[in-house]
């Protein structure tokens, strides 16, 4: 199981995520507040989960408010939070498959 | 030279912070836009606006428009991070801000490369661009744009350059004469492209177009952007004029005749000509096409 602090990232702006990791023993829990929910919601909590296990997230509580980002976006800030709750910034894994 | 054939009247700059701005710039069909890691982003969100960079450039399809990235300056310790997330999402360039000597150019160059090694991209492929902000940075114009094979174009940024001049902006842009005049022939002298800075003033239409003429008759290639709405009229500037377009066309096609005639002067649409003519014509008309506002035959 990975160390992990409280992180956050991205904002509530339009077209924005606001994602929010938490450590959480117990596996991956996900809560979603999104503008698109009816439409979008399971496919964006798939993604959330793909992403976090891409990262090797898995024991932890995802917060993530959506105002209607894309996939991309909301990749990028579930990305940003984790690495900020590793504490890492530098030497990230670009172009490595986990991040396709 | 990197200049490629790829047109670059307008580069508008994307704070790659925001993912409102990032997503899907390209249906303002610039010719280029810069995503900028540098002054826009907030010191605390340089690794989300570097994450989010990257997630965009590996899926956003932006539909044909050239994609550079505004790394930080060579000196923060955040550049070896902006190269490596813009090499590995493939961005088409770097510009560099702030840079003053060759040897700066250089060191970026030495990075793009050791990145394209790590991310498998071809060595050599990364154009890279280099913003002149300061006197020093006007004075090495030349080197500056000769220091690598890289080098696309240099770009003047008059806020820091303003500053160091101790000079006042002003609307008629006077205090930006001597730069803009150096660094111009210096890129001509270098074989690569020279950029006009941003007009600040989002709301003067009429000043941003005076300027605008004003830098295409001196011979600027293009014109850095930050709003939408800048980039057609940015456009409509640099676009050659139906009439241009037409007179280049008499050009070409008086100048094949008259070697078929073995004459080396003649009159076109009331103007005498020679050889001399036909570079400014040829221009004319590939840009026009570039623009697809020209589809005949005599490019």
């Amino acid at each position: 199981m990975q160390t992990i602090k409280q992180a956050v990232a991205g904002t509530v702006e339009s077209s924005d995520a606001q994602v929010m990791i938490l450590p959480q023993a117990g596996g991956l829990k996900i809560t979603l507040d999104s503008s698109v929910y009816d439409q979008y919601g399971q496919h964006i909590i798939a993604l959330i989960i793909e992403t976090a296990q891409a990262l090797g997230l898995d024991d932890a509580l995802i917060k993530v408010v959506d105002k209607g980002a894309l996939d991309c976006t909301i990749k990028a800030r579930v990305e940003t939070a984790y690495y900020r709750a590793i504490g890492q910034t530098t030497n990230l894994p670009w172009g490595c498959s986990k991040w396709q | 030279m990197a200049v490629t054939n790829h047109i670059r009247r307008s580069m508008i700059f994307l704070n790659t912070q925001r993912a409102a701005l990032v997503k899907e710039a390209f249906v303002y069909h610039p010719d280029c836009v810069i995503f900028d890691l540098e002054d826009a982003v907030a010191e605390g969100e340089k690794d989300s606006a570097r994450i989010q960079l990257y997630q965009t450039l590996k899926n956003v399809d932006y539909q044909g428009v050239e994609r550079w990235v505004r790394v930080n300056a060579l000196d923060s310790d955040l550049i070896n991070e902006d190269i490596r997330a813009a090499v590995a999402g493939g961005a088409e360039g770097i510009r560099l801000p702030k840079t003053e000597t060759a040897a700066e150019v250089q060191a970026a160059a030495d990075k793009i490369a050791a990145a394209e090694t790590e991310f498998n991209r071809p060595v050599g492929k990364t154009m890279m661009m280099a913003a002149l902000e300061s006197p020093l940075g006007i004075m090495n114009a030349y080197e500056i744009a000769t220091a690598s094979d890289r080098m696309m174009g240099i770009a003047l940024s008059a806020g820091d350059y303003t500053r160091t001049m101790h000079a006042k902006r002003t609307v008629a842009g006077t205090e930006l004469f001597g730069a803009r005049s150096q660094m111009l022939i210096a890129a001509r002298a270098a074989g690569v492209m020279a950029f006009a800075t941003v007009y600040t003033d989002t709301d003067n239409e009429a000043g941003f177009v005076d300027e605008l003429r004003l830098i295409k008759d001196m011979g600027f290639d293009g014109k850095s952007c930050i709003n939408p709405k800048q980039i057609g009229v940015t456009h409509a500037v640099f676009n050659p004029s139906a009439a241009e377009i037409k007179h280049a066309e008499h050009v070409m096609q008086a100048v094949a005749d008259s070697k078929a005639n073995g004459v080396g002067v003649l009159t076109v649409d009331g103007k005498m000509v020679d050889i001399a003519w036909v570079e400014g014509a040829q221009r004319t008309l590939k840009l026009a096409q570039a623009a697809g506002i020209y589809k005949g035959a005599l490019v």
